[in-house]
Formats: C-alpha cells, structure tokens, sequence
C-alpha cells in the first residue's frame, strides 16, 4: 500500500485543481452571460429590488394572492420541508388549523373549493408557484378587498400562467402580486 | 394527470437514447480505442507524469484495491480536517461555523463513499471552500472511484485467464477527464441559464413586496449540483437538495437533473457487454433491472397518484399528497424520481421523502436493500454481480453440474465471499436498526445533542422508518433521508458514519476479489450443457435470487414501519 500514498498525494492535488478550482471557476465565468449573471434573477418594481424571481414569499394580506404553507416560513436563508407524515396526528390537526384560517379570510369559499396544495407545505419552503386552481379560489377574496371585478382577476391569472406540454399548469406568485398592484 | 404521466414516459425515454451510445463510448474509452475525446491525451499524460504514474503498468486485483484504498485514505483524512477548520479558511461570507468532530467525521466519510448523506443544511453548514473543495471534489473522485472499480470487471472477462487486469489510476484518471468533466460542464451550463446561481457572492438581504425582510443563500451551486447528479452522489448545495428553486428551477432542469442521474448506472450496463463482447449479456443485465425498477415504481407511483385517505376525510377539492411537493415539478414526476434516486443510490431529492405515502416510503427502502436495479455508478453493477454469481451457483446446483460463469468453476472461496457481501448489507441495516430503537426507548434523556426523546418528527411506526431508513440509505450509500430524523448528534453521526464506511469498501472489495480469482482460473470452453447466463432465463433466476433475498432479509423490518402505517391510514 506504501507505494501507492505518494502517487495518490500527487494524484489528489491535481484533481482538487481540475474539479474543484478550474471547473467551478469556468462555471462561474460563463455563468455571468446569464440572467441574472450567476447571482440569481431579481426582480424589481420602480427600480428597487422586491425578491428574486425563483424563490417564493411570504403574503399574508388578504390583497394579496397567498402561495403555499411553508416550513420555514419562506424565509430563504434556509431551506425545508415539514417532513409531517400522513398518520402522523399532529400534521393532519395543523392543516386543518390552516383550512379554518382559509375559510375565515376567504367568505363564500366552502371546504370543498380548497385544493390541498394551498393547505400543505411544500418541499423546499420556498416554492414561488402555486396552481391555477389556488389562484382562483383566492380571486372572490381579492375582488372584495380590492374593489376589483372578478372577471378582471381571472383574466390576469390566465395571462401570467405557465403551462408546457407536459410540465404542470402553474402560477408565479410574486409575479402575479405585482401585475395585480399594477392593475390600481 | 395524462401530461404528467407523459413527462415521466418522456424522461425514461430519453435517459435510455443516451445511456445506449454512452455505454458505447465507455466501453471504447476503456479499451483505449479511439474517441472524439482523444484531445485530453495531453492532459492526461501531464497527470500520469506529474503523479509519477507509469499508465502502462498493469495491476493484479489485489494491487487494484491497494491503490483505491490508499487514495480513498488520502481524501478521508484532506476532508476531515478541512471540514473542522471551515469556519477560519477563506471564502466564507455567511460565517458558518466549523463542523463538531462527529460531524465532520460524518460528513467526510458521506462524501468519500458517494454516499452524500447530510446531518447538516448546505446554507448554514459549509463554507464555499468546503462546498467545493470537499463536497464537489469528492463528489467527482469518489464517482471515479467506483466506475475505476467495475472497469476491473470488465477486465478480469474480457480476456481468457489473465492476472492483469489494468491500471487502476488510469482508469480513475480517464472517468473524470473524459466522462465525468465533459458532461458536467454541458450540465451546468443549462442549470446556470436556467437560474442556478454559480457566482461567489454571499448572502443577499432583501425586503420583500409586502414588507418583510429575508435572506436569499446563494454560491457557486451550478457546476457543484452537475456532478451531484451525474456521478450520483445526491448531497444537495442547499438544504431541500433539488426540491429548493434555485437548485432545480424549472421542469426542464427537473428533467435535465434525473437523467443525469441514471444515464451512467444505465450506460456502464451497455459497455460491459460491449467490453467483453458479449452485448445480449449486457441487454439481459439491463432487462432484469428494468424489471426491478419498475415492480418499485408502479406501486410507489400508484400510491403517490392516489388521494392521500388523511387529508380525504378532511372534504378538500381534492386529496393530491402535495405535502413535500413542489408545484413546479409536480406529483408524478416527484414520484418517478423518488424511486430513480432510491434504485440508483443518488439520494438527491425534488420532495421530502418523510412525508411521501407509506406505500411509496417502502418502495423507496426497497430500491435501497436491493441496490442494484441499475444501482449506483459502478458499484450498482458490481452488487449486481454479487447476486449473480448467487444465481450461477444455485442454477448450478439444480442442474447437478459445477457453477460456471462465462468459462471459469465457481467455487466454494468465491461463494464464501459473495454470501458474506449479500449478507453485509442487512446486516448493517437490522442492527443499526434495532441498535437506534433501542436507544430510543432505553435512554430517552441520552446527553446528546438531540435527545433520543426528540429524534424523531413523527410518531408510531412512521417513526420507525425514519430510523430504518436512514440506516438503510447509509449502507446503500444512497444519502436521501426521511429528513424528519433528529440525526445530527453523536449517536447518528458516529453509527451511520460506520456503516456507511463498510457499506461501501467491502461490496467494492469483494465483487473485486471474485472477479480477480475468477479471472486467474483455467478457461473451459463451452458446451451444450454450459449454463448461459445471457439468457431470459436466467435473468429470471437472478431476479427472483435477489427479490427472495430482499424479502427474507426485510420483510419483517418494513412490516414495523411503512406496512403498519398503511394499514393505520388506509
């Protein structure tokens, strides 16, 4: 085994240059071509920095449209799921704390209008997006806080939702919020 | 739903058009044969002559395992040590702290063996200077490592009867300079172009639209999360791993992350049939572990798809298990790769697996314990053929005929050592296991850095198989969790930290020694009774070898756990 130490020393600071300096140096300057130039995409409203385009945030105001229940309440220094299991008691009383607060902000919706993703966590904490369904169960919420008719709303979901051929069907949040400050 | 579903059947398809003329190329690289990458000649000259290694010296296995495991040494104690002094080396402009011992002995060990299991979050736990120079390092090396160890089965039955069988610095050298660089450059690129960050810059304190004030982690993600999936590693930049916006932001990169992940377990499959001139053994290979992935699959994706009975009896629109999913990816390309991570030993994660459906959680642990339907970057094939050479023996035995496998006697020292590798990994897994439980209820006021009480997120059985499966993913080397798991304290760090060590070694070292003692012994030329291992039939006979050892092993550990949640929700 002696024998192979020095060659595997030698072996070992070449690759640590190759992998660990040269290639993320490479990545990191071609990087700086893209949007957002590596750092992340930001978006802004009136020339100020509101958030970053990716990552989801926290609304909490009935103007605004919600996105989903987080872990770590959409505060991206961090990053987590709740890691709740279905048999798990506890988790199932916590959702349905969260559809009572739903149903209290949202008069006219009934329980069966709430699609569960509006009422469970997501993977990262972070999620930025949430159905074309969940934007609409929010839009009779937002018609009334805002004075807004509710055709008006639908038609600016539809205008900023994504869909793909295959990929699900989906609503930037932030990016929906700030089209609907617009609207004023 | 259908569209979902046509993503999943799109991904598989396309993994499978690059895996074939990957595999190809593989075989050729290996051989030495002529490829279009034959421009890194130079540089890989440089390397061999800088490290005063001759490239033409050939090794016996014994000398094959002497140079991994001295290499393999070099990099344990170099990551060890970086990982305790983090927080006083350049490049940390969050300030994160260093790594307790036990950590760090965790960590670099996780690392070292491919297996990425992370008892921290990558944004308060690592520095840049870790996140590359040990995590992406060791992600790229310890890769390396395991298609340098298969490339010595492919040696040891491409040739008659031969000691010589390579050199293993070549091989490790050539899987980074022409497989595992080239890829991962392409890859990162279109992470960086679809939002990944890979700049140096820290932290990013912003107030939001409607008036908060956050931080936004960030770092030189992109070429770092390349190589997570490619050489199937799975320790993610950030905490959520590919579920978090920037690691994965789109579908597109969804789909670019999961075939990265199985288009080299599934290529190495074609180019041993290829290097040994033997393609329909290749083809059976790939045929038996198709059939494996997919009996996982199709019950994990059924229970995904399925309405969630917890959150039907609560009267929503609908029931869809959204808890730990991202709405961008979606239910059944979460559940696609739930399984693909867990059969190929990568462990990255696009959702929590500790909130996936009982049903689901077990398909999950049963990817692991059987750990080689493609399996992980070489060492998938290599477990492969631990259950192989069980299959030749018994199929031996059944016809009254001496084991063969393509012209060598098996015998009862070969045997001796796949019998004790098949048996190493449940062995790890059910003591780990019960060694924890006990804990838990012995001592639940251990003065640890997380009690014994509060280790686990979930009660009852669930929170039995958080336990089972962490020890499961550890002796896989798979690295995914049921994150709930309290398990950054000594007892976690220390255990899975063994277990991961000889989870790893020894089913590198046996498979090796197999193929090595085979390789020596007199060829028999073949003859109608010459049992063909290329085969429907005996692709079969490996199958129902490896299912029948999986079920006897763990069976009644996954009845403990994700059985009795199933029936406590259903």
């Amino acid at each position: 085994m002696k024998q192979y130490i020095l060659p595997s020393l030698k072996l070992t600071l070449v690759m640590i240059i190759l992998c660990a300096v040269l290639y993320p140096m490479l990545i990191s300057g071609v990087a700086k071509l893209s949007p957002g130039a590596g750092k992340g995409e930001t978006v802004e409203v009136d020339g100020k920095v509101v958030g970053y385009k990716l990552i989801g945030q926290s609304f909490t105001a009935d103007k605004y449209f919600w996105g989903r229940p987080s872990a770590v309440n959409y505060n991206a220094a961090g990053s987590a799921g709740s890691n709740k299991a279905a048999s798990n008691p506890d988790y199932i009383q916590t959702v349905k704390d969260r559809i009572d607060s739903f149903l209290i902000h949202n008069p006219g919706i009934k329980k069966n209008e709430i699609p569960a993703e509006m009422v469970t966590a997501s993977g990262s904490g972070l999620d930025p997006d949430i159905s074309v369904k969940s934007a609409l169960v929010q839009v009779k919420r937002i018609a009334a806080t805002r004075q807004l008719s509710e055709d008006l709303l639908r038609n600016l979901i539809t205008a900023n939702s994504i869909s793909s051929f295959v990929a699900p069907e989906k609503v930037n949040v932030l990016k929906l919020n700030i089209a609907l400050d617009k609207l004023k | 739903m259908n569209t979902e579903i046509s993503g999943v059947l799109l991904s598989f398809a396309l993994t499978l058009l690059i895996a074939f003329p990957l595999g190809k190329y593989i075989a050729n690289v290996f051989k030495g044969e002529k490829t279009f990458t034959d421009f890194m000649n130079p540089v890989e000259k440089f390397i061999y002559r800088f490290s005063g290694i001759d490239p033409k010296k050939e090794m016996n296995w014994k000398q094959h395992m002497a140079a991994l495991l001295s290499i393999n040494l070099v990099w344990l104690v170099y990551a060890f040590f970086l990982l305790l002094f983090q927080a006083d080396l350049p490049l940390n402009p969050d300030g994160n702290p260093n790594m307790t011992p036990d950590l760090s002995f965790n960590t670099a060990i996780s690392f070292l063996v491919n297996c990425n299991l992370q008892h921290y979050s990558g944004e308060s736990g690592l520095t840049y200077l870790t996140q590359l120079l040990v995590i992406t390092f060791l992600q790229f090396v310890s890769a390396a490592t395991g298609v340098a160890a298969v490339a010595v089965l492919f040696r040891a039955f491409a040739e008659k009867t031969t000691e010589k069988l390579g050199n293993f610095f070549v091989f490790f050298t050539k899987t980074i300079t022409r497989i595992l660089l080239p890829l991962s450059i392409v890859i990162a690129f279109v992470l960086a172009f679809n939002g990944t960050p890979a700049s140096f810059d820290g932290k990013d304190s912003i107030v939001t639209l409607q008036g908060d004030s956050v931080q936004v982690s960030r770092g030189p993600a992109a070429g770092m999360i390349a190589i997570k999936h490619l050489g199937t590693n799975g320790g993610g930049w950030f905490g959520a791993n590919s579920a978090h916006p920037l690691e994965n932001p789109n579908y597109v990169t969804n789909m670019v992350e999961i075939i990265a992940q199985v288009i080299l377990p599934m290529a190495l499959i074609f180019a041993f049939g290829f290097f040994i001139k033997r393609k329909k053994l290749g083809y059976v290979i790939f045929g038996v572990m198709t059939a494996g992935m997919l009996s996982f699959m199709i019950p994990n994706m059924i229970s995904e798809l399925s309405p969630n009975p917890a959150l039907q009896k609560l009267g929503l629109a609908d029931a869809v298990a959204m808890e730990g999913k991202e709405t961008r990816i979606g239910v059944a390309a979460s559940a696609y790769w739930q399984v693909m991570t867990t059969v190929i030993s990568t462990g990255s994660v696009n959702s929590m697996h500790d909130s996936s459906m009982p049903m689901s959680g077990a398909m999950q642990m049963l990817g692991m314990m059987t750990n080689c339907f493609y399996g992980g970057k070489g060492v998938g094939l290599l477990n492969y053929f631990v259950f192989l050479i069980i299959a030749v023996f018994i199929s031996g035995l059944m016809v009254g005929r001496t084991p063969e496998f393509l012209g060598r006697k098996v015998e009862a020292r070969e045997m001796k050592i796949a019998s004790i590798i098949a048996l190493l990994h449940p062995f790890l897994i059910l003591v780990g296991t019960a060694l924890s439980a006990w804990v838990s209820v012995r001592h639940p006021e251990a003065d640890w850095a997380v009690k014994p009480s509060a280790w686990l997120n979930n009660p009852g059985s669930h929170g039995f198989s958080e336990m089972l499966y962490e020890y499961t993913s550890s002796s896989a080397n798979n690295g995914s969790g049921f994150e709930g798991l309290g398990d950054n304290n000594i007892f976690w760090n220390v255990t899975t930290g063994l277990v991961m060590i000889l989870g790893r070694f020894l089913p590198i070292i046996g498979p090796i020694a197999i193929a090595g003692l085979l390789a020596r012994k007199k060829y028999i030329p073949e003859t109608a009774g010459t049992l063909q291992p290329d085969t429907a039939t005996f692709g079969i006979m490996t199958y129902a070898v490896i299912m029948i050892l999986a079920a006897l092993a763990f069976f009644p550990a996954l009845t403990l756990g994700p059985i009795a949640e199933y029936f406590q929700i259903y």
